[in-house]
């Protein structure tokens, strides 16, 4: 029978089923300090060891600091976050799981290094306890967040009990214009279907735009499923794929490789799969986006406006206008682009690779940021990333535009370090949640693609390139 | 794990869809390596009128009078009663923790993102999915309402509803089940599989 990608996936990894639960087997475990000392807790516990400790990987992102930290942990000023920062080490160490620690050049984001090592690879089944996991989804793999009790699971058992998802094809076919990104598909998916459109389903995207995609644009664009609700964001494997691949120094090497690019070929939806619902959209009508309220799915066009409440018929959906607006400080029918903004991060497991990187320099090129900017960050993803970009001279181009170039991390996109907004700041963010409080109490995020973030900054205001 | 059988509770209505797990527990509270003692800070920013911060006495904190979880009258409340998409956004099961912690063990909403629902099973939170028109009318009763899990019902003085919930998640709740300890009755199982498995992906 024809199968869908997802199919292929879980029906690699099924180790048992029963009464509609499936226990599946997980090839990688990614880990990071947050979400994981109450699991390394439960081990010791119950006195339970690793089931493979060659499927995890670690690495300190949340809590590190992005300036200078040449002191290792005791850089960390903040104690609570030192301590966790610490007790990662620890555990590490205890269970002997290979950890890329914090002053590791390879450190990094957690979904940036992964891929980045080659400790994500096509076919794998991948968790980690973080629901931006769905990002390992763009190299063809099954990935997605679990809460710390399954991280301790996976820790002990290898396994996992699912239940299986739908399936859903988004279709993304035309050719994207000038300064629309991966991201602005991302967001304007999620303004299509809403933040829990995707829910219970696996989402495979496809088409033309897809096909002709970075392999870093597509883990933009998975690393966002979760915000449409999705369990998984996947792309099928194509030449892309294994280019990326190859040479990294977790990839298989010899004839492994060979065995595993035949192996890694198969891994797309049949022709005449079944998909649960499938979703077309027409990527030359995407415009760079921006959100204007408090959830993912609160966004228009950059040359659009906030909506009007009184305009809309739902009253569900026009009281969550009114308080969105309300937060946001924002009226209705504000042209977005004369919304004056406060900071600037370019970062994120959404957007801080090379690429990204990259789109955000090609505007800031001779530019500078406006007076009324009070910071602009870049936060590179990993210290791979930071090394490319210096190599390629972009932290020059990004320090006389104004901007400080910073050491990596997840940073002002939650706000778990010392990077954060202050009461009332606005910030053009590269980031993938706009909730509120999430880049600091009572702060207004706007999403936006690397590109348009430094346009925003340089103008001073939201704006288009 | 706490076993769920049966509740009887007032409900503590959460009027607003899409609650995000950032709203349920914020960040610098994710900070700690406990299991326990999220409770207080449980919907922080809505609670309190001041910046939360880890080691707050939170009892000396100014709280936010129009927050319906600061109402006396809900006061004891065991079942959150909220609108659709609730718990999404991050993965943190330090959100269940808090709920939890609080006091909650069950939540009624007319949908769950994904994560947080898996979350609250193993935390011994029922969440209970009905649907939008029940969900109102759940809004608009007063008094409390008996949650009965092998039933698969909620009770109100006049009406029953019943709901969806998967077998085996039922079974382990009701009795407590430790799902670690479930999996490795399976072990000789799971070593088999990553034999095969490792034999015919031999690059993993």
């Amino acid at each position: 029978m024809a199968q869908t990608l997802y199919d292929k996936l879980m029906g690699a990894h099924v180790v048992r089923e029963q009464d509609g639960a499936t226990l599946i087997y997980i090839d990688r475990q990614l880990i990071h300090e947050v979400t994981s000392p109450q699991a390394f807790e439960g081990l010791t516990m119950s006195g339970r060891k690793p089931w493979r400790n060659k499927a995890n990987l670690a690495v300190p992102d949340h809590n590190v600091p992005t300036t200078e930290r040449s002191n290792g942990v005791s850089s960390i000023s903040d104690p609570v976050s030192r301590l966790q920062v610490e007790t990662l080490d620890k555990n590490c160490e205890t269970f002997e799981i290979n950890e890329i620690q914090m002053n590791d050049i390879r450190q990094g984001i957690v979904h940036v290094i992964g891929p980045e090592q080659g400790a994500t690879l096509p076919g794998m089944s991948i968790v980690c306890g973080d629901s931006h996991t769905t990002t390992h989804g763009a190299l063809g793999a099954l990935a997605f967040g679990i809460g710390t009790s399954e991280v301790e699971h996976v820790l002990t058992t290898g396994c996992l009990w699912q239940s299986k998802a739908k399936n859903l094809k988004i279709e993304v076919n035309g050719d994207l214009g000038k300064h629309v990104s991966a991201k602005d598909i991302a967001l304007f998916v999620i303004g299509e279907i809403g933040t829990a459109g995707a829910t219970g389903y696996a989402i495979e995207f496809c088409g033309t735009a897809i096909e002709n995609m970075s392999i870093e644009g597509r883990m933009t664009l998975c690393n966002m499923s979760i915000e449409a609700g999705a369990k998984v964001g996947m792309v099928a494997v194509d030449n892309k794929t294994i280019e990326y691949v190859r040479g990294r120094p977790f990839s298989p090497t010899g004839k492994n490789w060979d065995l595993a690019v035949t192996y890694w070929k198969t891994l797309h939806s049949d022709e005449g799969a079944y998909f649960d619902k499938t979703i077309l959209i027409d990527a030359t009508l995407i415009e760079p986006q921006v959100t204007w309220g408090t959830s993912p799915e609160m966004v228009v066009d950059i040359n659009g406006s906030t909506p009007d409440p009184e305009k809309e018929d739902d009253p569900v959906k026009a009281e969550s206008i009114r308080n969105a607006l309300n937060y946001i400080h924002l009226k209705p029918n504000t042209s977005m682009s004369s919304i004056a903004i406060d900071k600037v991060f370019i970062g994120s497991c959404t957007n801080s690779r090379i690429e990204d990187l990259r789109s955000a320099a090609a505007v800031a090129k001779g530019k500078k940021i406006a007076n009324s900017i009070k910071l602009a960050l870049v936060v590179p993803g990993s210290g791979l990333v930071k090394q490319q970009a210096e190599a390629e001279g972009l932290d020059q181009i990004f320090t006389d535009a104004g901007f400080e170039w910073r050491e990596p991390g997840c940073s002002m996109c939650l706000a778990m370090n010392a990077d954060r907004l202050e009461v009332g700041e606005r910030c053009a963010s590269t980031s993938n949640r706009n909730f509120e409080g999430r880049q600091g109490q009572g702060s207004f995020t706007h999403l936006v693609s690397p590109a348009i973030a430094a346009a925003s900054a340089i103008k001073g205001h939201l704006s288009g390139v | 794990m706490k076993r769920f059988t049966s509740l009887t509770s007032i409900t503590m209505p959460l009027d607003r869809a899409n609650i995000d797990t950032d709203a349920i527990i914020p960040k610098q509270f994710l900070k700690s390596i406990k299991r326990s003692g999220f409770g207080p800070n449980l919907f922080d920013e809505w609670r309190y009128l001041d910046h939360g911060e880890v080691g707050m006495d939170n009892s000396k904190r100014p709280i936010n009078p129009d927050f319906v979880l600061n109402d006396p009258q809900y006061e004891g409340a065991q079942i959150l009663l909220t609108r659709m998409n609730f718990g999404c956004g991050s993965s943190r099961e330090h959100a269940p923790w808090a709920l939890e912690d609080f006091g909650f063990r069950a939540i009624i909403a007319p949908s769950f993102a994904d994560i947080f629902y898996n979350n609250c099973f193993k935390n011994g939170i029922l969440p209970i999915v009905l649907s939008s028109e029940i969900v109102d009318a759940l809004f608009a009763y007063q008094g409390e309402i008996v949650i009965n899990l092998e039933e698969q019902s909620v009770k109100t003085e006049d009406n029953i509803y019943n709901f969806e919930v998967d077998a085996e998640r039922k079974r382990r709740l009701i009795n407590g089940l430790d799902d670690i300890g479930l999996t490795l009755q399976y072990e000789d199982q799971i070593r088999s599989f990553e034999a095969e498995h490792f034999k015919k992906y031999p690059w993993l």
